[in-house]
């Protein structure tokens, strides 16, 4: 969907550009000894969502609020656009009022004191009222909060709070969405609403955004890229499949949830087919760059790839079947996570009607087949 | 019963209190959001008042605005005559007096609005100062009716300080604390009896006034 006229983040007769080009290289230390440090290069096409991913205590929300401006870090630069909105060497700063950015915190921080049309009018005060009024009409009718016009904070629910939250942040045309957990403190079906009102939102207004979150089903469902955080740095930035289904490290990996991370040894190499020791097993890996025999791997395995089979096919294309013995079976929404032990753990997610047909059950022997292109090495350090 | 000093107590007490909002406000602002280390310095002298003798306070802002400083020189030059003895020495003596009655109440009230507010309002691009006017004030209104109440009431009842700029010249600085002093000292009981029994009744009503509104209004629009 292209950008709308009525809600693009620009003025009138400016052109949206293709991309917004974020740059940030700063560091910032705390008196806790902590060290935000993130860096971060990634053109962001209009109206899509640059996910900041990673682990509680990970410094994502630190790093949100230098790109805000709400911190100020000790050294470096961060750009936007072609704007430098600090580059601390030379002394350039710009506040948070300056940088035209749209901000949603994880509580939704309305001014108590008006009513939601007003909180969602309170950034355009340089627009006459009739304007404003204007403004605010269009978003309270986009997110369909008509009832909602004359409420006094107070009187909302969590959800409505945040939706509310979302359109002030919009009201003014900003540049660059962030969104700081926006959804953590709502109940799912609030949540799942406010995710598809958010992307669609973004997308109308050919805004881009930065959406912190540490929840790997929100990163996928809203992220176009990922930028993996840990330790108060940026350790990987990319489309998310590229991200997910290969992880920089094993630090990534294990952020991002890829369920098995499996420590190994490259026995043998032909042919583009590389086998790993993985404890007793050997798995076939499909080789993408050179690794030597005898180098230590960590096998990435994530449990979509992983398929049951209660017999070897003659023929397959699948490279690994792994007589593997059923540990334990979870249901997660439709889906069932199925725990493995084939000599090592693993897990395989199926549907709840495989698993039916299956027969599976806990203690069943069983094979689990993998592609040898669906394993992702990552070398040991 | 002295009329005069108490409709003098009335008016010093008003213009001390529009005073101290107009130099309260700031003054609060800026210890509640300024960065500085030193900050508990201005603190400090701002609350001093509250463990000083009205003596002392009143004996150093005598000096102060007397003809053997600078200030008081100027002012004298200015005006026509001396601060000492007069109503306006006695206003700036009474806003020294009651500084922490009302900048106490304004900054915690001001430090304790969600700064999440603040931050929101800032990246809405509103300015810190209109962020102050349209997000800070309007929450603070309990801090501010309080202030000003207690300041109010603070200065009506004030005696050591105006004793020591104002004296007890009638009608210019002889306030209503200053009138009973002086029926007691005459052995004129009725009179002190019942001004002072005035006093405590109009101080009762004024602070009964401000909690019973303070539990209601204010509270509801806040919460």
């Amino acid at each position: 969907m292209g950008p709308d006229a009525a809600v693009t983040g620009r003025p009138e007769g400016r052109p949206l550009p293709e991309h917004a080009e974020l740059r940030v290289d700063v560091e910032q230390r705390f008196a806790s000894g902590v060290v935000v440090a993130p860096v971060l290069d990634v053109e962001l096409a209009p109206g899509t969502i640059l996910v900041l991913f990673g682990p509680s205590g990970a410094g994502k929300t630190t790093m949100l609020r230098q790109v805000a401006g709400l911190e100020r870090p000790d050294r470096g630069r961060i750009q936007f656009g072609g704007d430098t909105w600090c580059d601390m060497s030379r002394g350039e700063w710009r506040s948070p009022q300056e940088r035209r950015i749209g901000m949603v915190f994880q509580q939704p921080a309305l001014f108590p004191h008006l009513s939601v049309r007003d909180n969602i009018e309170y950034g355009l005060s340089t627009l006459v009222a009739a304007e404003r009024r204007q403004r605010s009409g269009e978003l309270i009718r986009l997110l369909a909060i008509p009832e909602l016009a004359d409420r006094l904070p107070r009187a909302l629910s969590g959800g409505e709070a945040q939706r509310v939250a979302v359109a002030r942040a919009l009201a003014p045309k900003p540049g660059l969405v962030l969104l700081d957990e926006p959804f953590a403190s709502l109940d799912v079906p609030a949540r799942a609403r406010l995710r598809r009102e958010v992307r669609s939102l973004m997308q109308r207004s050919g805004t881009p955004a930065v959406l912190v979150t540490h929840d790997r089903t929100e990163a996928l469902a809203l992220g176009d890229q990922i930028a993996v955080a840990t330790g108060g740095r940026i350790r990987q930035v990319g489309p998310i499949a590229d991200v997910f289904s290969r992880p920089a490290d094993a630090d990534v990996a294990a952020s991002l949830g890829v369920e098995a991370v499996l420590p190994g040894r490259i026995v043998d190499a032909r042919e583009g087919l590389l086998s790993v020791q993985v404890g007793d097993t050997v798995i076939h890996v499909a080789e993408r760059e050179p690794t030597a025999v005898g180098s230590n791997v960590y096998a990435c395995i994530r449990a979509e790839d992983v398929t049951l089979e209660t017999q070897s096919p003659a023929h397959a294309s699948t490279r690994n079947h792994l007589a593997a013995r059923v540990i334990a079976i979870a249901a997660e929404g439709p889906i069932d996570r199925v725990s493995l032990d084939c000599g090592f753990a693993l897990d395989a997610l199926i549907t709840r009607r495989a698993r039916e047909e299956l027969r599976l059950a806990v203690g069943a022997p069983i094979t689990a087949a993998i592609k040898a292109t669906s394993v992702h090495l990552v070398p040991r350090i | 019963m002295d009329w005069t000093a108490l409709w003098l107590s009335v008016r010093l007490a008003t213009a001390t209190t529009l005073v101290l909002l107009a130099v309260g406000v700031p003054i609060a602002y800026w210890i509640v959001y300024s960065p500085r280390r030193w900050k508990f310095l201005v603190e400090a002298i701002v609350a001093l008042p509250l463990v000083l003798p009205p003596t002392v306070l009143g004996f150093y802002v005598l000096i102060a605005i007397g003809p053997m400083s600078p200030v008081g020189r100027a002012y004298a030059r200015l005006v026509g005559h001396g601060l000492p003895f007069t109503f306006e020495g006695l206003l700036i003596a009474s806003v020294l007096y009651s500084m922490p009655f009302a900048v106490q109440p304004f900054s915690a009230e001001f430090a304790s609005v969600d700064r999440r507010l603040l931050e929101a309002s800032w990246s809405l691009g509103v300015s810190r100062l209109a962020t102050f006017r349209r997000v800070v004030l309007p929450l603070s209104i309990r801090g501010l009716v309080t202030g000003i109440v207690l300041s109010f009431a603070h200065t009506l009842g004030e005696f050591g300080v105006v004793l020591m700029v104002g004296g007890n010249v009638p009608g210019v600085t002889r306030t209503v604390s200053i009138s009973i002093y002086d029926a007691v000292q005459s052995l004129d009981y009725q009179s002190a009896a019942r001004t002072s029994a005035l006093l405590l009744v109009i101080s009762f009503v004024i602070l009964a006034i401000t909690y019973s509104l303070q539990r209601t209004v204010w509270v509801r629009t806040q919460q």
